[in-house]
């Protein structure tokens, strides 16, 4: 038992960077399968341990080769790092089961068993990033789970899945090699690589035009990443055509711990600097923020793929969450922090409703969405409660996440703020209702109406975040407690 | 002044302004062709411009990488697309000059407060890096730093870089790798229909070079730990004189003395070496990737770490260059017997 | 005595005109190919940003020797080995997209690819 609660934090992450290679020698489409599933719940369980063992313990270092920071490369896990890392990993867990019909009809069996490597892949490299404690090791994790989000993507169906694919991957390196250049600018600086070791000594140099351009440059490299308004062109499309389980995954996933990273870069590597005052970044980022709220949603509005709808719908989710970054006050963070987790949750749900109906119905057009309330009752049931979530509808996660983020600018004092807040969710209200609309009130062009619903294998996953995301609105305890926690460890600085 | 130094330092900006002058050529030209062959220079550039400021690893690797695999691959690309660059409307070049001139600024503004090039004052040379410079000799005891730094110091980096190019090799083979029954028809008809194969001197000349090219690379695997070298570099070199044995020969050939079922096993067993040398650490009671507890004495330890890990590095980094232009010629093959089975019945019409 | 103001900080200048053709390149171009050969441009001038900085004036290699005082820094070193086969990686990836868009769409460039999608829409 003490092997597991000393390398719990390694142990989440190689187990499915390990179980990847493996997954290659299966080659059976089945047994990777079964094998992915099987490493996604026990990395799940691992990150359950880690979260609890965090929050009895609080921060845990693990120092890989025994080599202590900065010299060698350390693990830094706080109540953040566990908790985005539970939130891969949980996301995985539900993805896994999810994803065997979907992926069998979507892709040829000849492939089935990479598009399992490359889950269990990005899912490594995702956790990776979310545990490491050096910022140059969070860029090779940044890649790993890049290269394998690529893949992923390019996956899909359609041809514009290859274009779509081809152009992130063009802007996420350029993301990442602006973070190497701003990265190499704080090295040259500072002669660290280690975040704790970075937030020491970066309070000397703060004030030189080095640093200051550095700052840029890694904000706008994660900027890229995370899809904050206006660097968000790759995102629609990658969404849209990508393998339904594949959007699931990514889109509750990838963006979050995006920025995870940037939280981390702005509280613990910059945290003693205080960029929000000393470089004037509050005043940006809350208007990025917003502008992102309102752009994403109202082009979500025209939008004529529900896919596409809701691809443009994270990009104003996303928007909440760098507002609660940026507030930063501990009410607001901790809005930004839960939000993270919940729109994980409705997010997921609601791709995983939309690759059910395209497992029966091969689209995701709004027109071909007629009539689902009578065909696929269960499924457009599910939108509909991850739709009142998306709205911030009380007795979801929404609206949890909102009653925070709308605290913690009043606590400012700026209420328009919080009044912008509440006007974004009237614009989700009209994105959510046109669909809501098409499945109950419109009849489908052949006039079918006869009962279709998805297998029982994909609605239960569904339903597992669908009901996740109504029960941790009705009793968000829990989720309010770690996230609390996690925002005054950040704000208590770089210790 | 030392005459050494200044030497050095001229060279140094006159290969940097080469650099330029060649990368405004790739800007410029839109000869593709020209343009890939291009960049496999402007890398080589790099790299001797790396051996100018000490760094010999990193050198080797860009020219086996930059100037060697990179531009093969770009090759094959092109020999699956066009060969020429339309123009570039004018409207775009005026945007992306002025947002490129603008972080140019930003980047020249940013350089005021760097310290000077070359200057050993520099915060980068008094923290962290002594640590290596002066104990490393006995902590691990090995002469080449940078292999202590990247195997053992930084090893649970150069694991992440190894399941990166393993990513790289195997979305290679999903995105454009084929089926078993058609790949091997392909390869032979293509190797049928080879050029290469037909010219003496190239024949004669490759059969001469591989078993040096083989040579080289277990050199460069086994030696990397007191001289410039490691598994990156040998994988790369290993993977070299194959694939130029897949040129001459033809890919069915290749595919004969390396199968994909080998280059496969091959890939994931070299991450898994690699991984579960630290995996072994652990169950030791240590940390991940610790390898004084390998052996008896810690120094003993780390070497049999390192020489593991390193030979991880190789064996996938090796199975993966190879895999993936398997997948590029492959494709290239399918391509020609389609164009020819295209010609074939069109001269029947 | 050692002069550091050659090259000083036009080392890093000459470094950040090369990042700025490679950046160009990627987005000025709407060929694919360039486009990857661009990031190729620019990925390998950060390298040489990298390496400058690690550079010592009189130094040496980090291989150490008894006869040698002075070494350049070898930490920068091991982020580009890295940082390299990272970008070979991505390098194959997007050619290997490059090929699959050639055969779909039949061109790529992508201003064409964009009309295209666009008609199909």
């Amino acid at each position: 038992m003490t092997f597991l609660s000393l390398n719990m934090s390694v142990l989440a992450v190689i187990v499915p960077l390990m179980a990847a290679p493996i997954c290659v020698l299966l080659r059976h489409s089945g047994l990777a399968w079964a094998w992915a599933t099987a490493i996604a719940g026990i990395t799940f369980v691992l990150s359950i341990g880690l979260l609890q063992h965090i929050m009895a313990n609080g921060t845990l270092v693990y120092e890989m080769g025994g080599w202590d920071g900065p010299w060698g490369i350390v693990y830094h896990i706080d109540e953040v790092s566990a908790l985005v890392v539970m939130i891969v990993a949980a996301i995985a867990a539900v993805v896994m089961p999810y994803a065997k019909l979907s992926i069998e009809r979507e892709i040829p069996k000849e492939r089935h068993y990479l598009v399992y490597c490359m889950f269990l892949l990005c899912m490594a490299g995702l956790i990776g990033m979310a545990v490491t404690g050096d910022a140059f090791n969070l860029f090779v994790f940044l890649e790993v789970s890049s290269l394998s989000s690529y893949v992923l993507i390019s996956l899909g169906n359609d041809r514009r899945a290859l274009t779509a694919s081809l152009r992130y991957l063009i802007i996420g390196t350029l993301g990442a090699t602006f973070y190497v250049i701003g990265l190499g600018m704080i090295y040259m600086m500072t002669g660290s690589l280690n975040m704790t070791d970075l937030a020491t000594s970066l309070p000397e140099v703060q004030d030189t035009q080095t640093i200051h351009v550095a700052f840029a440059f890694v904000i706008i490299g994660f900027g890229l990443k995370l899809a904050l308004f206006p660097l968000h062109i790759w995102l629609p499309n990658a969404y849209t055509y990508a393998p339904s389980a594949v959007t699931a995954f990514l889109a509750a996933t990838a963006t979050k711990v995006a920025v995870y990273a940037m939280l981390r870069l702005i509280y613990t590597v910059f945290g003693d600097v205080n960029p929000f005052e000393t470089y004037g970044l509050r005043g940006v980022m809350i208007a990025l923020a917003l502008l992102g709220m309102f752009a994403g949603s109202l082009l979500a509005i025209f939008q004529t793929n529900v896919k596409r709808l809701l691809a443009y719908s994270s990009i104003a989710q996303v928007g909440y969450m760098v507002l609660g970054i940026s507030i930063g006050n501990a009410i607001a963070l901790e809005g930004g922090i839960i939000h993270m987790f919940n729109h994980a949750l409705m997010k997921g749900g609601l791709f995983m409703a939309m690759g059910c109906v395209f497992y029966m119905v091969g689209s995701t057009d709004l027109k071909d969405m007629a009539g689902m309330g009578k065909r696929m009752p269960l499924t457009a049931a599910a939108f509909v409660i991850g739709g009142f979530a998306l709205v911030g509808t009380p007795l979801t996660v929404g609206f949890i996440s909102k009653f925070y983020l709308v605290q913690g600018a009043l606590a400012e004092g700026w209420w328009p703020i919080a009044f912008m807040i509440m006007f974004a969710s009237l614009l989700a209200v009209i994105y959510v209702w046109r669909v809501v609309e098409v499945m109950y009130f419109q009849k489908p062009a052949d006039g079918d109406l006869s009962y279709n619903e998805a297998p029982i294998a994909m609605l239960i996953p569904t339903y597992v975040l669908i009901g996740a995301a109504v029960y941790f609105g009705t009793d968000a305890t829990l989720t309010s407690e770690i996230s609390l926690n996690a925002a005054q460890t950040l704000l208590g600085g770089s210790k | 002044m030392n005459i050494e130094i200044i030497t050095s330092d001229a060279l140094n900006v006159m290969t940097l302004l080469f650099m330029a002058v060649t990368a405004i050529a790739i800007a410029r030209i839109r000869n593709l062709f020209a343009v890939v062959m291009l960049s496999g220079i402007y890398s080589l550039m790099g790299a001797t411009l790396y051996v100018i400021l000490d760094a010999v690893d990193v050198a080797f690797t860009e020219a086996a990488v930059g100037a060697g695999a990179s531009t093969v691959l770009m090759i094959g690309t092109l020999a699956l697309t066009s060969a020429n660059e339309n123009a570039t409307p004018n409207k775009q070049t005026i945007k992306a000059l002025i947002a490129c001139t603008l972080i140019g600024f930003a980047l020249v503004y940013a350089s005021f407060d760097m310290p000077l090039f070359g200057d050993p004052n520099a915060p980068i040379h008094n923290h962290v890096v002594p640590r290596y410079l002066n104990d490393s000799m006995a902590e691990i005891g090995l002469p080449n730093v940078v292999t202590s730094i990247l195997a053992s110091y930084r090893g649970y980096d150069t694991m992440g870089e190894a399941f990166v190019i393993f990513t790289a090799a195997v979305g290679v083979i999903a995105l454009i790798g084929r089926g078993r029954r058609e790949k091997s028809a392909n390869e032979n008809m293509a190797d049928a229909n080879n050029v290469m194969k037909r010219k003496i001197v190239l024949r004669v000349v490759s059969k001469l070079l591989i078993p040096f090219i083989l040579l080289f690379g277990l050199y460069v695997q086994w030696h990397g730990d007191f001289g410039p070298g490691g598994g990156f570099q040998a994988g790369v070199i290993f993977g070299a004189a194959f694939i130029l044995y897949g040129i001459i020969y033809g890919l069915g050939t290749l595919r004969k003395a390396l199968p994909a079922w080998l280059t496969r096993w091959l890939m994931a067993l070299g991450v898994l070496l690699y991984a579960c040398t630290g995996v072994v650490s652990l169950i030791k009671g240590a940390s991940f990737l610790d390898y004084n507890v390998l052996a008896s004495t810690p120094t003993g330890g780390q070497h049999i770490g390192i020489l593991l890990v390193e030979f991880g590095v190789g064996m996938t980094v090796f199975a993966s260059i190879v895999t993936i232009f398997c997948a590029f010629a492959g494709r290239a093959a399918a391509d020609v017997n389609k164009v020819s089975a295209k010609q074939r019945s069109a001269g029947h019409d | 005595m050692i002069d550091y103001a050659f090259p000083g900080l036009l080392n890093y200048w000459i470094v950040f005109l090369l990042m700025m053709i490679g950046l160009y390149i990627v987005i000025a171009h709407e060929n694919l190919i360039k486009k990857i050969v661009g990031l190729n441009v620019f990925q390998v001038s950060v390298f040489v940003f990298y390496i400058s900085m690690a550079k010592i004036k009189g130094g040496t290699a980090p291989i150490l020797a008894d006869s040698i005082e002075v070494y350049s820094n070898p930490l920068p070193h091991v982020l580009i080995l890295t940082a390299i086969v990272v970008g070979v990686a991505t390098t194959a990836l997007g050619l290997a997209l490059v090929v699959r868009i050639q055969e779909s769409y039949d061109t790529i460039e992508d201003d064409e690819i964009r009309d295209i999608e666009e008609r199909s829409d």
